[in-house]
């Protein structure tokens, strides 16, 4: 029962075998969180992080799922950055562009509006909050069928008939199926429904800022709303920042189905909506080239990783 | 603090200052919340509004004729869409509760109990909140394999209750139960368990309420499992039911039925949010990163 034994050091067990003792200190020691730790670390162990392991494993190798894999090096990487023209000239840019734009726009367009809807009443800012979190309440699937009914083709579609009547077109306009439009249009929906988990982090990271922070900043000279955002507000909720950051990265990276959700095929249509998760599901589940697959997914995860390297550069604590 | 111009954070009053905001925010908020009326309005119409041109937003004539078809079709497998709505409850049902029950054990652990793999395994967990499923769909597959759980119905479940976020959210708020209270506790002869299920659990609602929204929304809207390891019909989820009207390109009379199937998707999500929200803004206030 030794809870908070960090100080208190624990009696001597003497003249026990070495071993044996070794154990049974570990065990009433460490045993009992051991044993409530005992489920979450055994799926984790198994679902989260030999998966990634075994990613990295099989990114060395030519895999076909039905045949051993067969060690090749660096090939696969090297493929992917020199000869994989699809990747290059489609896959990287889109994702770079997607990320890029939905990234940094939900991020900061969550951290206003939680500003602002901290700033009314809290009877309308529940129902407000609720409005503008609906959308990612639902994420991906049954969005998709909607965004797809609104989008769709035919003069009947809602955009489409809505800019025939006004003239602005005079052939309905296939947007899930041209290049051009489904990349605009998978980031538009993608910001739409991205208010989430990060959203609520950041309202109540703004609402529990202590209310002298602002007298005092005023005191010190703050005359303007934006010199208090910088000097007050964002300095203040920094943890709250960072995990809304996080919580960005992963999920901006994570929205890539959207693509293939709404043209409705992988590859998308002239590859216009290709991004690095649907590159890894064309090649692992189409194609079986599983090691290959399997390089895209270790980018993948390390470009995660470094994104939000930088973000925690930026907001983390400086001690 | 009469001459104070500045920003007053959770106003209990209404004043003229705060109309700029709801002048930015009111507009805003109908427009994210556009989708999800057009859900609604679009699942209640009758085939005749559905091919209506100019088509019209909202339904003139609401009908459940809808929802009526939806619920009485059967897939080409012969099985009826009630199916997959029954083990979409089961499968969301089990998997928040032992969700809950998972990640509060360990996030007890990680905030009470002192070993020496502490820092080195949260600091993990921490760096798993940058894990996306989907980058390891394939070696996921072949685990999945090898542990014998391809058309095991638990395989919808299983995969889904590590929960890195929930974990660091379930930790952050036990830190904030004082350690003199655990202490208290054990010198009135309480043990480890009675601790957890008497203390830690009653104390963490809030949070608690909050990993049970996530891990909801998790597998009530999770179509991975069913996709890649379940080949058998009888055991997959509405969501997956509902992906499959994506990749048809749905034609007008679909589309009645797929919104309806949407809202039916929706519902619940909402009703637990709106059930539970107090509580994960309470939760949310300790969901920094340091």
């Amino acid at each position: 029962m030794e809870t908070k034994s960090d100080t208190a050091a624990l009696p001597r067990i003497d003249g026990m075998p070495q071993t044996r003792s070794k154990f049974k200190k570990w065990r009433d020691k460490e045993g009992s969180a051991y044993l409530f730790l005992a489920p979450y670390l055994l799926l984790f162990f198994v679902f989260i992080v030999l998966p990634v392991i075994f990613a990295v494993g099989l990114s060395f190798t030519s895999f076909n799922a039905i045949q051993m894999p067969k060690f090749m090096g660096l090939k696969n990487y090297i493929d992917l950055f020199m000869r994989d023209s699809v990747f290059m000239q489609y896959v990287l840019p889109n994702t770079l562009k997607f990320s890029l734009i939905v990234g940094p726009i939900s991020y900061v367009l969550s951290f206003l509006l939680a500003w602002m809807l901290a700033q009314i009443q809290r009877g309308p800012r529940t129902v407000l909050a609720l409005l503008i979190y609906s959308p990612s309440l639902t994420m991906g699937i049954a969005m998709a069928v909607v965004w797809k009914t609104i989008f769709s083709g035919d003069p009947t579609g809602y955009i489409n008939s809505l800019l025939l009547r006004n003239g602005f077109i005079t052939q309905p306009i296939q947007w899930l199926q041209s290049p051009e439009y489904l990349l605009p249009i998978m980031m538009v929906v993608t910001v739409w429904s991205s208010m989430g988990i990060g959203f609520l982090a950041m309202l109540a990271g703004v609402l529990n800022i202590n209310s002298e922070m602002y007298e005092a900043g005023y005191i010190d000279g703050i005359s303007n709303r934006f010199q208090e955002i910088v000097h007050i507000t964002i300095p203040s909720m920094k943890p709250q920042m960072l995990f809304g950051a996080v919580m960005a990265v992963v999920n901006t990276f994570q929205a890539g189905l959207i693509g293939v959700q709404l043209s409705g095929t992988n590859p998308t249509p002239s590859y216009a909506g290709q991004l690095i998760v649907n590159h890894i599901e064309d090649y692992g589940f189409i194609r079986y080239e599983m090691g290959y697959a399997s390089a895209i997914s270790t980018v993948l995860l390390l470009v995660i990783w470094l994104c939000s390297k930088i973000v925690w550069k930026m907001f983390a604590e400086k001690e | 603090m009469a001459s104070f111009q500045g920003t007053k954070m959770n106003p209990s009053r209404f004043h003229i200052s705060q109309l700029k905001f709801y002048l930015i925010l009111a507009p805003l908020s109908v427009f994210m919340v556009m989708p999800i009326i057009f859900i609604f309005s679009h699942s209640l119409k009758p085939m005749d509004e559905l091919f209506a041109f100019p088509p019209r937003f909202f339904v003139q004539n609401p009908t459940m004729d809808n929802f009526r078809f939806l619920l009485s079709t059967f897939t080409v497998s012969g099985i009826p869409v009630s199916r997959y709505i029954f083990n979409s409850v089961v499968i969301t049902v089990v998997t928040v509760f032992a969700t809950i029950y998972i990640s509060a054990a360990a996030g007890y652990a990680f905030s009470k109990k002192n070993f020496k793999l502490k820092n080195t395994l949260f600091s993990i967990n921490t760096l798993a909140l940058m894990f996306v499923p989907v980058a390891v769909s394939i070696p996921r597959y072949f685990l999945v394999v090898k542990l014998g759980l391809i058309n095991d119905f638990s395989v919808n479940i299983l995969p889904l209750l590590a929960m890195p976020v929930g974990l660091f959210l379930l930790k952050q708020f036990i830190d904030q139960i004082p350690n003199e209270l655990i202490e208290a506790a054990q010198i009135d002869g309480a043990n480890d368990f009675t601790i957890f299920r008497k203390i830690i659990i009653p104390m963490t609602m809030p949070a608690i309420a909050t990993i049970a929204i996530l891990a909801f929304q998790l597998s009530w809207n999770s179509i991975e499992p069913a996709t890649l390891y379940v080949n058998d019909e009888e055991l997959k989820n509405f969501a997956y039911y509902m992906s499959t009207f994506t990749a048809t390109n749905n034609e007008v009379a679909g589309q009645g039925i797929s919104a309806a199937a949407a809202l039916i998707m929706f519902i619940p999500n909402l009703l637990i949010f709106i059930f539970m929200q107090s509580r994960v803004m309470n939760t949310m206030a300790h969901s920094g990163l340091k």
